[in-house]
């Protein structure tokens, strides 16, 4: 069953539909409603290894419907310490929960002076109505 | 129906092998004989031949009914031409035979090769490719080879390539070790050339379109895209795909494109098997001919004294781009459709275009025209207002269309138009046909405003309903497993239970 | 014209309903620079008659194997055909039918397919096969840009007894991927397994061929269990009438298994169309190119087919596609199927026993004409490569045979340095015992 639309407060959002709750020096990484609803029903989701590099802005795996490839665009940049084994084996769970049991892997930021440019839930709202 | 592996019982078999008394019978060594049998289907020829009746059965075909798939030219297939092909002076022939006893081949081969030289305006070509996207990918090689030869490789590294572009094409880019430059389409559907322009330059090696688009729009501006090209010193090539609007009409090389390949099984009625097997020939300027694969099939002498052989003499060639010397199956039958028409293909290009243009004035007002202009071979509409107000899509209307016994046009492409339906007619079908199909496309879309459930609910006469698309991906299941073979069904029905 | 149905009335009503005058005014939008205004330079249209005729004449321009006794292989392979495979031939809804895009209208060629792939995961002992590839020669380079992706190296090793062709289409394929070819010599007409194992170092995959070019079974364990320890992908190129007498590559260890198919009673067709296959192990299926059909249920929960990881492909992907295919060769791979199952698993390894046997027929037979096995010692299957007694000429020897009525294999000096006086002799279960006494009775003549 997909959710129902909502961009929570307490998230930090990028323009790519992806979005980051930090948590000191580290930050849980996923993509928001509107990102999940675009693509449909998500079949596969290519998760990064633990330990790769990320950067902001830049690809680091793919979700993926029955007729349609997404980059997930990383909000921060970052190394990967965990990748989320329910969204890799019950890829719907990101449909499902795409701000809780969703999400898609944890961080250890690299460049924290990057949070100053995500967008704040009500700018990003904004954002997603002007598409 | 059950799968053959279902049907199959221990002991049966259909062919039998010769046994010779006498014969040495030698061992396999050691670790490498078979330790278990492949579990090939055991059953006797009745069954394997019901089998695939059934099979036939349940599939639809141009034979079948209208198969109007845009973008993949379902023409009629003449039978004589699969006579031909299976005539053993053509079927049981070894590609390793001396070039003195297969002339008959390779002149037939010659003369394609001149033949498809004349369509595309060309000055060389090679038969060999196997399909529409290894012609394109053996085209990028050539122009790769060409500007190495002038020392330009390293820094002419992109191909640009428009948004309505098939997908084939930005994947042959990265398969030739090229990058891809997208170019955006303009309000009436051509390249937009001031983004061209913006994005071509010392770092350019070509541009691939196909003309018409896949919109099914002539380019208009072929001229001004054709000197911006030539002008930066980059290479233009012509994806065939759309060749069939355009036979004896307009022909590639004199729009300024340098290399073309042509897809056998859709302009020249290569059947198309279900997913081929096709033919993808190229042709190129003369500039390009030293870089073409090998061998060639060339000439010497003339009249009576002809010899036809490969040469293999070719220094400069990119090399093989498969085995031998191409699909000669699919040369004897794109060679024997063309000799039906001669220099009358042009008027197989203009029913196809006719037909098209027809479908298009019968349909413009209970669908979208995103573009609003005469189409070639084939137009795109879209169900976009279908689906606003009526919620169907342009799934929903080619699914219904199947209850009108139709196969429905391509749908989701090109990608610049939403909810697609891109219908190729081509020049086979009777006015009836293309008359009863948009009476089918006009009650679809009234039938969507009173009733569209009717149409989320289509097909309802086809072997199966509409498949779990999501189920497919997600649990793979892409081989029968015998004993441990899933029961789909029976865990669909525990899970909802 | 015979496949027009338009009459003047027809078009007169549909241009009025376009709203424009003539057909010449449909392609108004086409600048007039680039017209073509002269008729096509072609030669005058045929009538089916005139052209049947044209046809059957350019035929008997050709020596087919009806003509002569041939035992030219080389990779392509006068197998019998069986006549079952007409029918699926002979059907429209086969024949003339596209790309299963629309699974209701498909379920024939989709069910068809899956049974093909689980007759190719059966014979290779792997996992997922696709729908097909072009040829025996194009799947080495798929398997070559597949391994590149998957282990993000760029060297393809391959070994010098990969049928030359192969090689060769790799070589020209590889530097687009961005990779280098690194050839493994030969020792004794087999893969020298030092050379090979240094090479397996650092490459995405090695490529041997069993039974290899000169018709000789390689160690397939062995050099897969050296490109195993290298983690390069083993990649072995197979014959699938061999498979039933032959291990399944999956089950030594190999990533992949490709090949030409043609050996399933495909017409020679002077080189195509044939059919390559692929098959790999599960954990590879996403890099896969081309078609692949999956199982799955419709809305009533009945069973169906259907293309599936489709995300794969250059429709969607685009320019981050595992391939650019996209028409392949279905119809020719279903043939191949169908062939296949007439056989069955008795039926195939009784063929292999007897191509066996009749390849060792050859070298017996031989001897006695004076040829010796070019490569003493090994194990054939259905080919040989003869000495030429004297270090003679083979091409002279095929040459003045074929005066006498039997074309006796490929001389394979033209593309093996130092093999000049060695014939390579190919068998199928077409040629007979007899057929064999007479072969060497012509070479030994010859000679």
């Amino acid at each position: 069953m997909a959710a129902a639309e909502s961009y929570p407060d307490g998230l930090l959002y990028h323009p790519e539909h992806d979005w980051a709750l930090i948590e000191g020096d580290e930050a849980v990484l996923g993509i928001t409603w509107f990102a999940q609803d675009a693509l449909g029903e998500i079949v596969h989701y290519e998760a990064p290894d633990v330990g790769a590099a990320i950067g902001m802005g830049e690809a680091y795996g793919e979700v993926e419907s029955v007729k349609a490839v997404s980059d997930l665009i990383s909000p921060l940049s970052g190394v990967v310490l965990e990748v989320n084994e329910k969204a890799t084996g019950e890829p719907e769970t990101i449909n499902e929960e795409p701000y809780g049991a969703g999400w898609l892997i944890r961080v250890r930021l690299t460049d924290p002076t990057e949070i100053a440019r995500l967008l704040s839930p009500e700018t990003y709202r904004a954002h997603v109505a002007a598409e | 129906m059950q799968l053959i592996y279902e049907k199959s019982v221990p002991g049966r078999r259909a062919g039998t092998v010769p046994a010779y008394a006498g014969l040495a019978k030698p061992a396999v060594p050691a670790g490498l004989g078979r330790a278990a049998a492949p579990r090939l289907p055991e059953i006797a020829e009745p069954d394997l031949v019901r089998h695939i009746t059934a099979l036939a059965n349940r599939n639809f075909g141009i034979d079948t009914g209208f198969y109007p798939l845009g973008s993949c030219t379902m023409k009629h297939n003449p039978r004589l031409n699969e006579r031909a092909a299976n005539l053993p002076g053509f079927a049981n022939i070894h590609p390793a035979q001396s070039e003195e006893s297969v002339q008959g081949a390779l002149e037939l081969m010659w003369r394609l090769q001149e033949i498809l030289r004349e369509v595309t305006g060309l000055d060389a070509v090679s038969l060999q490719p196997a399909a529409g996207s290894q012609g394109e990918l053996t085209g990028l090689l050539v122009m790769r080879a060409y500007f190495a030869d002038r020392g330009e490789d390293e820094l002419r590294r992109e191909i640009v390539i428009p948004d309505t572009a098939h997908g084939t094409n930005p994947a042959s880019v990265v398969m030739a070790g090229y990058e891809v430059v997208g170019i955006k389409t303009d309000a009436r559907g051509n390249v937009d050339v001031d983004d061209l322009r913006a994005k071509v330059g010392p770092r350019t090696a070509g541009l691939m379109i196909t003309n018409p688009s896949t919109l099914g729009l002539f380019e208009e501006n072929i001229h001004e895209i054709e000197q911006i090209m030539h002008g930066a010193g980059a290479l233009m090539y012509y994806d065939g795909a759309n060749l069939n609007a355009v036979c004896g009409v307009s022909r590639p090389g004199d729009m300024g494109f340098d290399v073309v390949h042509i897809n056998l099984h859709k302009t020249f009625s290569q059947p198309h098997g279900g997913g081929g097997p096709g033919g993808g020939p190229i042709a190129v300027r003369g500039l390009l001919d030293p870089f073409l694969p090998k061998p060639q099939i060339v000439r010497d002498g003339e009249g009576a004294g002809a010899f036809y052989r490969l040469d293999r003499d070719r220094p400069k060639s990119i090399g093989k781009v498969r085995g031998w010397t191409g699909p000669f199956g699919v040369f004897v039958r794109s060679y024997a459709f063309i000799r039906r028409y001669g220099p009358g293909l042009r008027e197989m290009s203009e029913a196809a275009v006719l037909n098209a243009n027809y479908m298009l004035a019968r349909l413009r007002d209970a669908y979208d025209v995103p573009y609003d202009r005469l189409c070639m071979h084939e137009f795109v509409i879209s169900a976009r207002t279908l689906k606003k107000e009526h919620g169907v899509t342009a799934t929903d209307v080619a699914k219904r269309l199947m209850d009108f016994g139709y196969h429905p046009p391509t749908v989701y492409f090109p990608l610049v138009v939403p909810e697609a339906l891109m219908i190729e007619p081509t020049e086979s079908e009777a006015k009836e046909t293309l008359d009863a199909f948009c009476d089918a496309m006009l009650e679809i879309a009234r039938e969507a405003a009173s009733d569209p459930a009717a149409a989320k609910a289509a097909p309802l006469t086809r072997p199966v309903r509409r498949l779990d698309e999501v189920l497919a991906a997600k649990r793979l299941v892409l081989r029968y497993a015998f004993a441990d073979h899933p029961d789909l069904a029976a865990e669909r029905a525990a899970a909802s239970a | 014209m015979s496949f027009l149905s338009l009459t003047d009335a027809d078009r007169a009503a549909m241009l009025a309903t376009v709203g424009v005058e003539t057909v010449e005014e449909l392609f108004r939008d086409i600048p007039e620079a680039v017209r073509l205004r002269a008729p096509l330079a072609l030669d005058p249209a045929l009538t089916e008659a005139q052209l049947a005729a044209h046809l059957a004449e350019l035929a008997s321009r050709n020596t087919h194997t009806g003509d002569e006794l041939s035992f030219l292989g080389y990779g392509v392979y006068d197998h019998y055909s069986p006549a079952v495979i007409d029918v699926l031939l002979a059907r429209g809804e086969f024949l003339t039918a596209y790309t299963p895009y629309q699974p209701e209208m498909s379920q024939g060629v989709l069910q068809a397919i899956f049974e093909y792939q689980t007759a190719i995961c059966e014979l290779t002992g792997l996992a997922v096969s696709n729908a097909s590839g072009y040829d025996g020669c194009t799947v080495a380079a798929d398997a070559c840009f597949l391994a590149a992706h998957h282990t993000g190296r760029s060297k393809v090793v391959v070994a010098e007894t990969l049928h030359p062709m192969v090689r060769e289409v790799v070589a020209t394929f590889a530097p687009g991927f961005g990779m280098e070819v690194v050839t493994v010599p030969a020792s004794g007409g087999v893969v020298d397994g030092a050379a090979w194992a240094a090479a397996c170092e650092g490459a995405a995959c090695a490529i041997f061929q069993t039974p290899n070019v000169f018709g000789i079974l390689e160690d397939g364990p062995a050099l897969a269990a050296a490109a195993n320890a290298c983690e390069a992908l083993p990649v072995a190129h197979v014959d699938l009438l061999s498979l039933g007498v032959l291990e399944a590559p999956g089950a030594y260890g190999c990533a992949l298994a490709i090949g030409e198919g043609q050996s399933a009673g495909i017409p020679m067709s002077f080189g195509g169309p044939h059919f390559g296959f692929m098959a790999a192990r599960a954990d590879l299926v996403r890099r896969m190119p081309g078609r692949i059909v999956g199982e799955t249920l419709d809305s009533e929960s009945k069973r169906a087919f259907v293309l599936t990881l489709q995300t794969r492909e250059q429709h969607i992907r685009r320019e981050k596609a595992t391939s650019n295919m996209t028409t392949n060769q279905t119809l020719i791979a279903l043939a191949g199927w169908v062939t296949l199952c007439w056989y069955g698993p008795q039926g195939l390894r009784e063929l292999g026993e007897l191509l066996m046997g009749l390849s060792a027929e050859v070298a017996i037979k031989a001897k006695a004409a004076g040829y010796e096995l070019a490569f003493p010692g090994t194990t054939t299957f259905k080919e040989v490569a003869l000495r030429v007694p004297g270090g003679g000429s083979a091409e002279e020897v095929a040459r003045k045979a074929r005066a006498l009525g039997v074309n006796p294999g490929v001389p394979l000096g033209h593309d093996f340095a130092g093999l000049a006086d060695v014939l390579l002799v190919a068998v199928t279960e077409k040629r007979t015992p007899d057929d064999i006494a007479e072969l060497a009775e012509v070479i030994g003549q010859c000679s």
